[in-house]
């Protein structure tokens, strides 16, 4: 809890702001070359996200959103433009930026401790600091009875939660989910969005969250990026639209401001 | 429902039990009657299952006839089971390593797989006369021919287990702050480990196959010289009671190995059930 607390207090107060949170994209495209010539994944994109922002990315399947959040991972490469996180071009995968996967991607032959310390013995923490931060995680998650568990041995939800904490625990200052409940049942799916607002809002990490539903980048957002395009469409993926989310913090998902915005983006979403 | 998963295996262990002491009763009827089956075996030819339960007897305690073997089954045993213990080894160390980097570097493959494609069609028994010529009779040839034979199985299931794991799992280790080289050890060697234990469990008992092969020239204690010298003999007995102790040796070692690696990872699960 410690770090996460720090963490909050080093980003959100004073007047000195952390940027290693803030990610740059600058006409960035992605092109594959294949045997009919030339294919542009996405092109064009120029985003700017603040440190601490929650900025969501929704679109049709195919538009590159997926594409986009690994390139800022540094799974894949871009073929133009800059990727810039925390003012430093993007080259390869690292801690700094925390990648959740819609199949959590958990090391089914390790437990659930073992899970959430293997990064941060990566990160060559002690043995001893790494057991007592992976103890801190899994109980901000509420997994402490699960702990000496295997990942096949419990819920999606829980893999989840364990997927989410072992990211979390080496402090990142931007942590990338592609649909990360994209695989939960509903209920299951309206906790977990729950949990994560409480876990963003102690970690203070921008996070860049991709997804099917509306509803769930409106719940969570700061703003929504609307993307569009894709190989089925003959066009790129590109950016068609950007909307801020000006429903404060607690937000009613019934409630009329929060349909009419929901409303607004499916119209984006399906005009573009 | 715990009583009656019991009652239920009994109920299975009794059934396999039966058709064996069923086929034991053919066996002894088909000696007696000296029944003629198909391909020509010629049953009255076989020892009956009495006379070669008495000789396993006497080679395993002695007693009974007191003649060379009486009693020596576990000397013999152990020189079989450290030839076959000693090619394994050497095949798995060997294969391992090389499958797991042919798996993930393409470089790698495309240097070593022309190779591997070339010797792999050639059979054990094909290789026994040039083994002979180049290397002789004697345990130092068996355990060759043991180590040439297991490593191909090994070595395939290596690879085809390293270029199964999952790439998310790579992503997720990298992501972490494993290194490239890191994720070699970290990964993809415990991802691939139900794929390789299943590629021993196959080069295992391809080597007490190949044990009898060789074995079968120029040396005097082990099973399978036991079984070619039994044969110039014309003792079917003999013959009958050494394949019935390479059958119970490599089911046990099949057993031992499956039970070793789940000791050394408890309940994880990187044993194939």
């Amino acid at each position: 809890m410690s770090g996460v607390r720090s963490a909050v207090a080093a980003r959100s107060a004073g007047p000195v702001v952390d940027e290693s949170g803030r990610v740059t994209l600058a006409g960035v495209g992605k092109r594959y070359e294949t045997k009919r010539g030339p294919v542009d994944a996405v092109a064009d994109v120029d985003l700017e996200v603040a440190p601490g922002e929650f900025v969501a990315i929704v679109g049709a399947s195919g538009c590159g959103k997926s594409t986009l959040l690994r390139i800022l991972a540094g799974f894949e490469g871009h073929t133009s433009g800059t990727v810039e996180v925390g003012g430093a071009p993007v080259r390869g995968p690292g801690p700094a930026r925390g990648v959740v996967f819609q199949d959590y991607g958990l090391f089914p032959w390790l437990t659930v401790a073992e899970n959430v310390r293997f990064g941060l013995r990566q990160q060559r923490w002690s043995r001893a600091r790494a057991k007592q931060r992976a103890a801190e995680m899994i109980e901000v998650v509420g997994l402490t009875r699960f702990a000496d568990r295997f990942p096949g041995e419990l819920s999606g939800g829980m893999q989840q939660r364990v997927a989410i904490a072992r990211v979390l625990a080496a402090d990142p200052a931007l942590l990338l989910m592609d649909e990360p409940f994209g695989a939960l049942d509903a209920l299951t799916r309206t906790t977990m969005q729950h949990e994560l607002k409480r876990l963003r809002a102690e970690s203070g990490a921008t996070v860049l969250f991709v997804t099917h539903s509306i509803e769930e980048a409106v719940y969570l957002a700061d703003r929504v990026v609307v993307m569009a395009g894709g190989a089925s469409h003959g066009a790129p993926g590109h950016i068609a639209a950007i909307v801020p989310v000006d429903l404060g913090d607690e937000r009613d998902v019934n409630g009329p401001a929060f349909n009419d915005l929901e409303r607004r983006i499916a119209a984006l979403v399906h005009e573009s | 429902m715990r009583a009656a998963l019991w009652r239920r295996r009994i109920g299975h262990g009794a059934l396999g039990l039966g058709f064996v002491a069923l086929l034991l009763l053919l066996w002894d009827l088909g000696v007696r009657g000296e029944w003629v089956l198909l391909f020509d075996i010629k049953m009255g030819f076989l020892p009956a299952p009495d006379v070669v339960a008495r000789l396993l007897w006497d080679f395993a305690f002695g007693g009974l006839y007191d003649d060379a073997y009486s009693g020596t089954l576990l000397e013999h045993l152990t020189a079989s089971a450290l030839r076959v213990l000693a090619g394994f080894g050497l095949a798995a160390a060997l294969a391992v390593p090389i499958g797991v980097l042919m798996g993930r570097f393409p470089l790698v493959n495309a240097a070593l797989d022309p190779a591997v494609n070339l010797f792999r069609p050639v059979p054990a028994t094909a290789w026994v006369p040039l083994v002979l010529l180049i290397i002789g009779f004697g345990s130092q040839a068996t355990i060759f021919l043991i180590t040439l034979s297991a490593f191909f199985p090994i070595l395939l299931n290596t690879i085809a287990a390293t270029r199964e794991v999952p790439p998310r799992l790579v992503e997720a280790a990298r992501m972490l702050g494993t290194t490239r080289v890191g994720v070699l050890m970290k990964v993809v060697v415990p991802a691939a480990t139900p794929g390789i234990v299943s590629g021993l469990r196959i080069g295992l008992g391809l080597g007490w196959v190949i044990l009898v092969l060789g074995e079968a020239n120029g040396i005097d204690t082990g099973l399978g010289s036991m079984i070619m010298l039994a044969r110039e003999q014309v003792r079917t007995d003999r013959v009958v009671v050494g394949m019935i102790v390479i059958g119970l040796a490599g089911f046990l070692s099949d057993r031992i190995l499956v039970l070793g690696f789940k000791g050394l990872f408890g309940r994880r699960p990187l044993v194939r059930a």
